[in-house]
């Protein structure tokens, strides 16, 4: 078109990262479990071997479903907590939600050898491909995409400057509690080892990872509740992170 | 049909109103935008048409207000999977706007931005007859700002990434041009009654 592509007077807060494929998200691909691991008391992990699986960029999600004997489906989007080049597997980390049919069969009902279907990966807006200086402000179960993006870059020996503040209620609700570098600031809100003060996110914890910035500045993914996206990024807006830098991804 | 091994689901209920795919959130509305909340005052805020019309035009706040009111009675649908039973937006249709721009007769989608400069492209025709919505109010008070506030887009009839939030504006085209979520995989309708989540569906 001569008039080109119409583009809106204020620029996108978070446009998109990578090209996404419309072939490879409609197919439902069957995926079986291979393994679970207890992260939390609430959340595990769960193993897929996924054959056929197009590959993931650290930070997307895909769409899942169950389906009952009488052909009920119940479909869930979860983000994908494994890196990609993970073998043909994917791991998903889920928390047991209080009622939840989904996430309530996983944790009572699911063992290995059960077969699901997802179809994915879905998204480019919260993908990282390991390019730009990452700052990753997570928590609860929204660390599970930055975990993506901390187990890529390690795995690939990545140079790109990536910060991880995590926040959780106290260390025993902290999700990879294990695989935590020294790229990583936990934030204990009810409960903390001695030494370590608790209470919620503050511009305390953001303030010396925003000084950190490497030059051209950091790329803010954060992920929660909306009551932690909400807060988490004022708090990134008033430590002078650019809007049109921060991509959110809220629960639900 | 791949039957999952000892899945039971919820309790069925029979519900005409369900889109496939969809379950009741019941109370909950979860919000789902993937840019920060703007801080946006209704005195800042204005909409404006143009494009493929015969008179382009910007509404402010007030202009917009001295429309004739008009509300939307019934339920929601976003692509994540919620439904929303029984919601009450207040604003003014969306027709109101357009017959005082007059689409011409070649425009065919528009592309809804927001003050953020989030995108949403739809078929015009989804915008017209009574179907699509100004809203700036929920249940009777103002639109909070983190479901739009001051003032959104209202198509409840697609998927609700076309209702798109803090409403700037509509770009009316002769010809469909992705937005942001449909750049990004999504559907180009969004019809939650077809279950065109992703393109290809």
């Amino acid at each position: 078109m001569a008039s080109g592509r119409f583009r809106p007077p204020s620029r996108f807060a978070v446009p998109g990262r990578i090209a996404v494929s419309g072939s490879t998200a409609a197919v439902w691909r069957t995926a079986t479990l291979t393994g679970i691991r207890r992260e939390t008391a609430r959340a595990a992990t769960f193993r897929f071997a996924v054959p056929g699986w197009a590959g993931h960029v650290p930070g997307q999600h895909l769409m899942l479903r169950l389906t009952a004997a009488d052909g009920y489906v119940a479909q869930r989007h979860y983000s994908i907590a494994s890196p990609p080049d993970d073998g043909g597997h994917i791991e998903l980390t889920l928390d047991h939600v209080e009622g939840g049919e989904v996430s309530g069969w996983f944790h009572t009902v699911a063992r290995p050898g059960d077969r699901i279907e997802v179809r994915g990966p879905l998204s480019g807006f919260f993908a990282w491909p390991g390019d730009r200086p990452a700052l990753l402000v997570g928590a609860g179960s929204g660390v599970v995409p930055l975990m993506s993006m901390v187990r890529h870059r390690r795995a690939h020996g990545l140079d790109v400057p990536l910060r991880l503040l995590v926040s959780a209620r106290g260390p025993r609700d902290l999700i990879y509690a294990d695989e935590y570098g020294a790229e990583t600031t936990p934030v204990f809100t009810r409960s903390a080892p001695v030494g370590v003060p608790v209470g919620r996110m503050s511009a305390t914890h953001v303030a010396p990872v925003m000084a950190e910035a490497p030059p051209g500045g950091w790329e803010a993914y954060v992920c929660g509740s909306n009551a932690f996206a909400e807060h988490a990024s004022r708090l990134l807006v008033e430590a002078g992170q650019p809007v049109d830098r921060i991509r959110i991804e809220r629960f639900g | 049909m791949h039957v999952t091994r000892g899945f039971t689901g919820r309790p069925r209920v029979s519900d005409p109103g369900l889109p496939p795919g969809q379950y009741d959130a019941g109370d909950d509305w979860p919000v789902l935008s993937a840019e920060v909340t703007p801080d946006l005052a209704a005195t800042d805020w204005s909409f404006r048409i143009d494009g493929r019309v015969a008179e382009p035009r910007t509404w402010t706040w007030a202009e917009a207000h001295a429309l004739p009111t008009s509300a939307y009675d019934g339920d929601i649908h976003c692509v994540t999977g919620w439904s929303k039973f029984g919601v009450r937006f207040g604003g003014v249709s969306l027709d109101a706007f357009l017959d005082m721009v007059r689409p011409a007769t070649t425009a065919t989608h528009a592309v809804a931005y927001s003050h953020t400069g989030y995108t949403t492209s739809l078929p015009l025709a989804d915008l017209t007859g009574g179907r699509a919505w100004i809203a700036f109010e929920y249940d009777g008070r103002p639109l909070p700002a983190e479901h739009g506030g001051p003032a959104r887009l209202l198509v409840p009839h697609l998927y609700f990434w076309k209702s798109a939030k803090w409403i700037a504006g509509l770009r009316i085209l002769d010809h469909d041009e992705p937005g942001f979520w449909e750049q990004n995989g999504y559907h180009a309708r969004g019809n939650p009654w077809e279950e065109q989540r992703y393109s290809g569906d």
